[in-house]
């Protein structure tokens, strides 16, 4: 059995600044990652941050300093290709390495497992050339493929956006993005830069069909009514060899519902999450979370939370020392700048819901 | 038309299955689980849950915050049998 003082799960940006965090503050730690390679979703990013400390840079170009960091920092152990499989009530973590069944003992986890992709249910949606607009991105930017001819994009929140402007880019046609809501979700900037190019960007709208001969030939869209039920004889249809789903993302929680930690619904941070307190530990002691399974945003955000909770594991540990506690403000600080815009008032509203419900807990 | 849209991509199971052990007293995601292997495959209803939540939720006029969720185990994803036997046999997995 491995034993570390710090394990942790997921190595996106949320996990890697945890990691680096808690170990330059002196803790030792094991980073555990699914895939073969690091980054989460933010290495194949090409599009230029926002925000002050990121500011014009692109996300794998965020995502190479955040690596050159990461492997400059000593105390760091790296697992790739080895996902997690189970927590365990006397805190053994069970995850597969190889083709091996490997145990640790951590005395601390940080679970930053991101979030997954939403699927959507209509007619069709079985049929090759329906993937999530996150496959066209790892297919484009991954794999150097082109993910099709002709797209049509569901969903208009910054993910549908941002995509649908890369697969121009990659040179796909995008026939059109249609997103349920009267409204664009994601920011002006990127609907306006998709919409020079002269894609229509279709509000109000959903996907009732898709058809084809095995394989994806077109789709049928339909208007929808201000209760967003479909409206008869709306039907268009729309010729594509793919349709990519970007209907929102849901947090990766798993391995918390294993361990234990108390779970919410809440529906401004898309899914079941856990209860945290101000230092992102669960209701589980030692067990923290950062990222995308707190309630999926921006990798700015999962970055600052990952520094967060690996300062306060760290903190924890007794390596709480002046460094950690400015660590610690200065990620406060970060979350409390990113977090200042109109867009994030949802995300606000949720972790307010969330915190009401740990008062509540604890009265 | 009955309705064949997927609801479970791993398992394959349409909406239709799915009303049907609804009708037939499955109350909960896991009911559900076990009487049509849904969110019992690949991706272990990571895709599905939400699917299967949001359609119970309407047909038992609840808050989609009160369908009951399933129970969560290791492993959270497909592992091979083999594994699992060398675990054993090594002793590293009583």
């Amino acid at each position: 059995m491995r034993e570390t003082e710090i394990l942790v799960i997921g190595g996106g940006p949320a996990g890697i600044r945890a990691a680096i965090t808690a170990a330059e503050l002196g803790a030792e730690v094991l980073l555990c990652e699914r895939d073969g390679w690091l980054g989460g979703q933010l290495i194949k990013q090409t599009g230029k941050f926002f925000g002050r400390e990121y500011a014009g840079q692109r996300g794998f170009e965020i995502c190479a300093d955040l690596l050159a960091k990461l492997h400059n920092t000593a105390k760091i152990d790296i697992w790739l290709d080895c996902p997690v499989l189970g927590i365990y009530e006397d805190g053994v973590v069970s995850c597969q390495k190889k083709d091996r069944l490997e145990k640790i003992k951590p005395q601390r986890m940080i679970i930053a497992t991101g979030a997954a992709e939403n699927f959507l249910a209509f007619a069709g949606n079985d049929l090759p050339g329906v993937i999530s607009a996150g496959a066209a991105e790892t297919l484009m930017h991954m794999s150097g493929v082109v993910p099709a001819q002709r797209a049509l994009m569901v969903g208009a929140g910054n993910i549908g956006l941002t995509v649908s402007y890369q697969m121009i880019q990659s040179g796909v046609e995008v026939a059109a993005v249609i997103e349920a809501a009267p409204q664009i979700g994601g920011y002006l900037v990127h609907a306006s830069k998709l919409a020079r190019t002269g894609v229509p960007i279709k509000t109000g709208y959903t996907i009732q069909e898709a058809y084809g001969e095995g394989k994806v030939e077109g789709a049928r869209i339909m208007r929808l009514d201000e209760t967003w039920r479909p409206i008869p004889g709306s039907e268009e249809d729309i010729a594509c060899d793919a349709i990519c789903l970007a209907v929102g993302l849901n947090p990766l929680a798993e391995l918390c519902w294993q361990a234990g930690c108390q779970m919410e619904l809440i529906r401004e941070l898309s899914g079941h999450v856990p209860l945290t307190d101000e230092n992102l530990q669960t209701t589980i002691e030692g067990i923290y979370v950062a990222g995308d399974i707190c309630g999926p945003e921006e990798a700015t955000t999962a970055m600052a939370e990952g520094k967060l909770a690996g300062a306060n594991a760290a903190a924890s540990l007794g390596y709480d020392t002046e460094q950690a506690q400015a660590a610690r403000l200065a990620a406060l600080a970060e979350l409390g700048e990113l977090r200042a815009g109109p867009m994030s008032a949802r995300i606000k509203t949720g972790l307010d819901k969330l915190r009401e419900k740990g008062a509540a807990k604890h009265a | 038309m009955a309705d064949q849209t997927i609801i479970c991509r791993c398992e394959d199971i349409t909406r239709e299955k799915l009303l049907q052990v609804i009708a037939e007293g499955c109350h909960t995601i896991d009911e559900i689980k076990r009487a049509t292997r849904a969110g019992m495959g690949l991706c272990q209803g990571r895709n599905c849950r939400k699917l299967i939540a949001e359609e119970l939720s309407r047909i038992y006029h609840i808050p989609v915050e009160e369908v009951l969720q399933p129970t969560f185990r290791a492993p959270v994803q497909a592992v091979s049998m083999g594994m699992l036997a060398d675990a054993y046999k090594e002793g590293a997995g009583e």
